[in-house]
């Protein structure tokens, strides 16, 4: 193929637009920047929190005083200022909402333009997807919360379940990602103001997908929020998290914990399609995406991460299981695209601390323009996991010349049963693959997007149907105009 | 007074009896500053994440040696390979021309304080700028050694015989730290072959903290063999750097069976194009021993290759540690960089650490890594038991099978006997491994 044809095709989907990059014009009520334990008092006055969890917020604040910021990741971003972000950020005014009448219209204009439905009664194609909808600091809108509550399934707001639910709030919040565990994780533990809480009790098959949908909105805020899900014994749930946010020039901060625990036999699908504003192709603006999330997996449990991440300009994510129970089963499928100026160290964690324990990694990197892709994983068998197995796998793909793809695993192993597989490659699209689709009259700008979601494919498959389509869509998206 | 602090003091009272001023001294001089403001690496360094040296560091080195004259050849025979070649010994960090075969017209094989003194050229031109000045150790080396071994092959030059370098050390000052410094030019379309050794005849605590610089010139083959087999009071923290020209092959092969505290540090800076990088390695370890091999390949520029492969095997409590980089610039397109890390683990309290990892920033390459931990084949295992081979010597041919991929780049037939040799005596085995 020319040269100058590729050239052209990279411009062009280079110059792709970030498509949710609007801002809604809604009154909000918006704290004063800066972070002080008055502000934590007032977040917690706010949400009517019982003293219990201020002082958890509180403690939180103090450790991450200690606390430095983390630079070891290999990615390179100004240190955002602290004091320079409002914490607390609500569309108002919003008391309990009993019908979807009484959602703001500007609000609900927002997410039918993000293509997502609060209305219950319009289902895509026949599908049911339970909503929780978190827009900057506060939850807007949950949807279908009834029908699964006849099941006895709990998917709320973090702040409802707090007020409803706090003995199981109380005892599972910070179990996972304990306050400590890392400088963001502290950060968010003192001024976490909303989330998703999900409980599904003993043996119940959660019948339809649930998601929880963020978008930022406000500007010079930050959003931390805070989800949790418990599967209770012999429980499986299947549930997708969202993100997007408005085109802005500055970097606004979004630093989340995701925690979820996996009781005996039971099973969680958490996946993730993050959307989040990349930033402008001269790499200004954009979201700095530095999220802990974390998954236990007691006997015979399954998790499973699936993420799709295609935004934010600096990504630093390692959704991490611990394989606490025999027989449980960990697996993580990613794929990350990274084009202009976008930065993205992520990867998994698998600690394995059961007998026959297993786990399996895919990762799947795509990097374009001047962007930085790094994967980062660790897989550690403890000396008591006997027989514990893991195959890893991680496949890097490169477009254009000034671009990197970097892969650090970290393979620890403690026992002599242990059967541990771990490989990666990087490559471009080679041009034999591009002639052999020109050549059968497929335009290189599509054959580029088939072979990268042929590239991508063990993840997409799993991803949740509906979802799937989606995140292939974007994939194109996110990578128009990049070949090389 | 911690081995720091006496360390620092000692080269410092040094410093201010010789206060004439050359670039040798100014190199020192910064090399102190360097391991002053660094020290010994620690846990928390990144690059030492799974090796501690705070077992060995609680020593009190003797770090000024005194010089040995008591040693014989017959004293250390025993330590060469068994083949025609040139021989250069160390002894406590001091180059003895006594115990060394150095005379040939085709080489130079000198003591390296001699070269310096006599302002070599090339000794000159090359010493301290290949091996990273920033680097803890390196700088440790820097301040500490004394003398060492300078090679330097001409232009044209075909070695038939290879050159063992034995680095002994005796213990005639109690527990020593024995730093040597190396250096090897080799030049334009040269073949040379080096058998390097590390050997302690005392049972006193050692530790070795040599450099080794290699610079290999255009169109050149270099092999380069590291023998590890040393007694268990012997700790090693091998630093060797490799610079290559265009269409230069050079192979590092390291074969770690003794010693209790064992690490690596070999570099290989690609700088022409067409220059190919080999690296192999072997770990057999069991006791308490500790092998951290750390490998760091960087592709400066366009159409270079990198293949390396490790296999390691560890028993009992032994521990092993593999940090494999492979860094391609921006402007090294064409790149073939590949990487393999195979271990097997037998015991319940033997550990494996690996890294391997890729640092890309170029997007015409091609690169890969794999890595595996797992057991001996329990089926192989029992086809060859049913078949009446003893279980020893069945673990023990598995184990050699699985092993022996990475003698592949051993030219010396000797030297090849040899390591089979070590390796059965390790695995307790009576079996002539090999052809």
């Amino acid at each position: 193929m020319a040269k100058k044809e590729e050239g052209k095709v990279i411009d062009e989907l280079t110059s792709s637009e970030y498509k949710y990059g609007f801002v809604t014009e809604i009154e909000s009520d918006t704290f004063a920047k800066g972070l002080s334990e008055d502000v934590i008092k007032a977040i917690s006055a706010k949400k009517e929190e019982p003293e219990w969890l201020l002082e958890w917020r509180l403690n939180a604040y103090k450790a991450w005083k200690t606390m430095e910021e983390p630079n070891w990741a290999h990615v390179d971003y100004p240190t955002p200022d602290f004091q320079d972000i409002s914490y607390y950020s609500a569309p108002k005014p919003k008391p309990e909402l009993e019908s979807l009448d009484e959602v703001d219209p500007e609000l609900l204009d927002t997410f039918s333009r993000l293509g997502i439905s609060l209305d219950e009664q319009k289902r895509l194609s026949g599908v049911a997807v339970a909503v929780d909808i978190v827009m900057d600091s506060v939850s807007v809108k949950t949807t279908f919360k009834d029908t699964l509550a006849k099941k006895g399934i709990i998917f709320m707001s973090i702040s409802e379940a707090i007020k409803e639910h706090p003995e199981l709030v109380r005892k599972h919040l910070g179990s996972v990602v304990p306050v400590k565990d890392n400088f963001y994780s502290a950060l968010n533990s003192a001024v976490f103001t909303d989330g998703s809480f999900c409980y599904i009790p003993e043996g119940v098959l959660c019948p339809m997908e649930l998601s929880t949908y963020f978008r930022i909105n406000e500007s010079g805020t930050g959003q931390f929020e805070r989800t949790l899900v418990i599967a209770d014994k012999g429980a499986r749930v299947s549930y997708l998290e969202g993100c997007t946010a408005p085109q802005r020039d500055e970097n606004q901060l979004h630093a989340a914990v995701v925690e979820l625990i996996a009781l005996e036999d039971a099973e969680i699908k958490y996946s993730t399609v993050q959307n989040w504003y990349p930033g402008s192709k001269e790499g200004k603006g954009g979201v700095f995406n530095f999220v802990t999330k974390r998954a236990v997996a007691e006997k015979n449990a399954k998790i499973s991460w699936t993420q799709v991440e295609t935004g934010s300009a600096v990504t630093w994510k390692y959704p991490s299981t611990v394989l606490k129970g025999d027989g449980a089963i960990g697996e993580f499928y990613s794929i990350a695209v990274t084009n202009n100026f976008q930065q993205a160290d992520t990867g998994t964690k698998m600690i394995h601390l059961g007998n026959n324990t297993k786990s399996t990694i895919i990762s799947k990197g795509i990097s374009a323009g001047k962007s930085q892709n790094s994967y980062r994983g660790l897989v550690k068998i403890a000396p008591n996991a006997k027989n514990a197995r893991n195959f890893s796998q991680c496949d890097s793909l490169l477009m254009g010349d000034t671009c990197g793809a970097h892969t650090f695993p970290y393979i620890e192993a403690k026992n002599s049963s242990s059967h541990i597989e771990h490989e990666a490659t990087t490559s471009k699209i080679s041009e034999d693959q591009l002639f052999y689709c020109n050549q059968r009259g497929i335009d290189t700008e599509k054959a580029v997007a088939l072979i990268v979601n042929g590239f991508g494919k063990e993840v997409l498959n799993k991803l949740p149907m509906e979802f799937a389509v989606e995140a292939q869509k974007l994939l194109e998206i996110s990578l128009e105009g990049s070949v090389g | 007074m911690s081995l720091k602090e006496k360390i620092i003091s000692t080269y410092r009272s040094f410093e201010e009896a010789i206060s004439s001023s050359s670039s040798i001294n100014d190199i020192k001089d910064n090399a102190i500053k360097t391991f002053e403001e660094k020290g010994f690496p620690t846990l928390k360094d990144e690059d030492w994440k799974y090796t501690s040296l705070k077992s060995i560091l609680k020593t009190d080195f003797c770090i000024v040696p005194s010089e040995n004259k008591d040693i014989e050849i017959a004293d250390i025979e025993k330590y060469f390979v068994d083949t025609d070649s040139f021989r250069a010994v160390v002894v406590d960090g001091y180059f003895s021309a006594e115990l060394s075969t150095i005379n040939t017209e085709k080489a130079i094989i000198s003591s390296m304080k001699e070269a310096i003194e006599e302002k070599n050229e090339l000794a000159l031109k090359h010493i301290s700028k290949i091996a990273p000045a920033d680097n803890s150790m390196v700088a440790l080396n820097t301040i500490g050694h004394a003398d060492g071994i300078f090679i330097s092959i001409p232009n044209n030059t075909i070695l038939e015989k290879p050159i063992q370098l034995l680095h002994i050390a005796t213990g005639i000052s109690g527990e020593t730290l024995v730093q040597t410094r190396n250096l090897i030019v080799v030049g334009k379309n040269c073949d040379a072959k080096i058998i390097e050794r590390h050997q302690s005849l005392t049972e006193n605590t050692i530790l070795s903290n040599p450099v080794t610089e290699i610079s290999v010139g255009e169109n050149s083959y270099y092999y380069h063999y590291k023998i590890q087999n040393d007694v268990v009071s012997a700790n090693l923290i091998d630093n060797t750097y490799v610079n290559q020209s265009r269409y230069s092959n050079a192979f590092v092969d390291t074969f770690s069976f003794g010693g209790n505290i064992t690490r690596n540090n070999l570099s290989f800076f690609l700088n022409e194009e067409n220059a190919v990088a080999n690296l192999n390695g072997i770990s057999l370890l069991n006791d308490s021993q500790h092998v951290d091999n750390f490998t760091f390949v960087d592709h400066r520029v366009a159409n270079c290759d990198s293949h390396e492969l490790y296999k390691g095997i560890y028993d009992e409590s032994s521990k092993g540690v593999f940090t494999g980089k492979i860094f391609i610039h921006k402007d090294a397109q064409k790149t073939n960089g590949n990487q393999q890390n195979n271990n097997l683990i037998l015991s319940e309290n033997a550990q494996i650490n690996t890294r391997p990892q890729l640092e890309i920033y170029a997007d015409d390459v091609k690169a890969n890594h794999g890595c595996t931990i797992g057991q001996l084949d329990k089926e192989a295992l029992f086809f060859m038991r049913s078949r009446g081979i003893p279980k020893k010597e069945a673990k023990a041919m598995l184990m050699y099978a699985f092993a022996s991929e990475a003698l592949k780049n051993v030219k010396i037939e000797a030297l090849t006997a040899q390591i089979n040799k070590l390796i059965a005596a390790k695995l307790n085995v009576d079996i002539e491994f090999g052809e």
